[in-house]
């Protein structure tokens, strides 16, 4: 296809500002993998149900296949590269390293962000807030009982970091 | 799997939107949160030449206009799950739109762009048309109001015409002593409706019931509502176990659903029995708390 028809769009991608030309009907997740390089963002379904395309759209957890990249335009993005701090993993990572709560890793991405998302809306969700916000990102390995485990932990970690 | 190409045109008002409508004609499809079109873009089950995106209009806020609410039709999911005024004036809503989707498509999708689509296995078409919601639509020849029931008119298809695009939705507040239920049986968490029951009650000072509604998602090619034969048995009668299950049973009785790979037809009949008794049970019990509350 030629160029005749892209358009420019801009958006913050973990901090660092990233432009591309895009087709109208690209996904974001497509422009992401394709033109940016971010192949942490994970092609599953491509229809909205699996999650390992999540991505944070200004803050909320998103499906990268549903968004098309010009909606995109103007707007913050963070991926599961974005939450480490250099070679430091994000403590909510360190709790899934710690719990085992991934197996292949294929899911771990967009489970990571859909908790994070929830834990900077809400500080301490019950097991079964986290198990329904979690609904939308299939595991097929781990049983998901490790996972929302994980999530408890840091959540439980996190209120004694900020009552110290 | 990758969308087909088209054009697209990002509009900041309704009128703008109208305005693309009519020029692009019937080729064009207006995006809003884009949880149900996208995937039918992906899998190539709709291929428009234009995609009108009306999200830089925006929601602006859910007004609390005594009897009804009024929610501009870009109002995502997500905050008609968690705004205090919806969770407190109509519940119903807030706890159905819970249940739509997932977390990301609750992040994104709209309450406008739900009621568009009408899909029959949604939770919120079953909820407005129960409610009695009303929209307004904005089209070349100006706005109008419209029942959700009369909007709905079958599978994915509404009344809206080709250059028409929903403004606002306007809900029902709670009245007093009445309660609500929303109940519904899904494969999967995150998955459409088998069968869904939306269903509201009111008592009077006496504790008989003074008025119902009831939808049912899942069992046709859209909401069905519960005519006047037989949820009017239940006016001015008190709500017993008994009565309230033989309208449940009366109601499903009239349904000929189809068979599908999630469930046979049968199956979905039955389940508005059982769910429609549970509902009504559940409003009823709801409806009497808030009596107690007032008294």
């Amino acid at each position: 296809m030629s160029d005749a028809g892209r358009q420019p769009v801009t958006f913050t991608v973990n901090g660092a500002r990233r432009d591309a030309w895009v087709f109208p009907h690209e996904s974001l997740l497509d422009v992401l993998r394709d033109a940016l390089g971010h192949h942490e963002v994970r092609y599953g379904c491509g229809e909205g149900v699996c999650g390992t395309c999540t991505v944070l759209l200004d803050g909320e957890a998103v499906s990268a296949c549903l968004v098309l990249a010009v909606q995109a335009d103007g707007c913050s993005l963070l991926t599961v590269r974005g939450l480490a701090d250099g070679t430091e993993p994000h403590p909510l990572q360190a709790s899934f390293l710690r719990n085992g709560a991934a197996q292949c890793g294929f899911c771990t991405p967009g489970m990571l962000l859909t908790a994070y998302a929830l834990l900077q809306h809400e500080q301490r969700p019950s097991r079964e807030r986290i198990r329904r916000e979690l609904i939308g990102n299939l595991c097929r390995c781990t049983g998901y009982s490790r996972i929302v485990d994980a999530v408890e932990e840091y959540a439980d970690e996190a209120i004694g970091r900020a009552d110290a | 799997m990758v969308a087909a190409p088209f054009q697209y045109e990002r509009v900041s008002s309704f009128d703008e939107a109208v305005r693309a409508l009519r020029e692009h004609g019937e080729e064009a499809k207006v995006i809003a949160g884009g949880q149900s079109l996208v995937p039918m873009l992906n899998l190539r089950v709709a291929r428009p030449d234009w995609l009108i995106d009306i999200n830089p209009v925006g929601a602006g806020p859910i007004e609390d206009l005594g009897g009804y609410l009024r929610l501009p039709a870009l109002t995502r999911h997500r905050a008609l799950e968690q705004a205090e005024v919806v969770r407190r004036r109509c519940p119903i809503l807030a706890a159905a739109t819970a249940f739509v989707g997932n977390a990301r498509s609750r992040a994104r999708g709209t309450i406008g762009g739900s009621l568009a689509h009408a899909d029959p296995g949604g939770e919120l078409p079953c909820v407005a048309a129960a409610l009695g919601a009303e929209v307004t639509v904005l089209g070349g020849d100006g706005a109008r109001d419209l029942a959700v029931r009369d909007l709905l008119v079958s599978y994915l298809t509404t009344a809206l015409e080709p250059d028409e695009v929903i403004t606002e939705v306007r809900v029902p507040t709670q009245p007093e002593r009445s309660g609500w239920s929303f109940l519904e049986l899904t494969r999967r968490s995150s998955d459409w409706m088998v069968v869904g029951v939306a269903a509201l009650v009111e008592l009077d000072t006496a504790g008989a019931v003074a008025g119902a509604s009831v939808a049912i998602g899942g069992v046709a090619d859209r909401p069905w509502v519960v005519p006047a034969e037989p949820l009017d048995d239940l006016l001015g009668a008190a709500p017993e176990p008994a009565l309230l299950e033989r309208v449940a049973e009366r109601a499903a009785g009239m349904l000929d659903p189809e068979d599908d790979v999630h469930a046979s037809g049968g199956y979905r009949r039955r389940m508005a029995a059982v769910l429609g008794r549970r509902a009504l049970a559940e409003a009823v019990e709801r409806a009497r708390a808030n009596q107690e509350l007032d008294s």
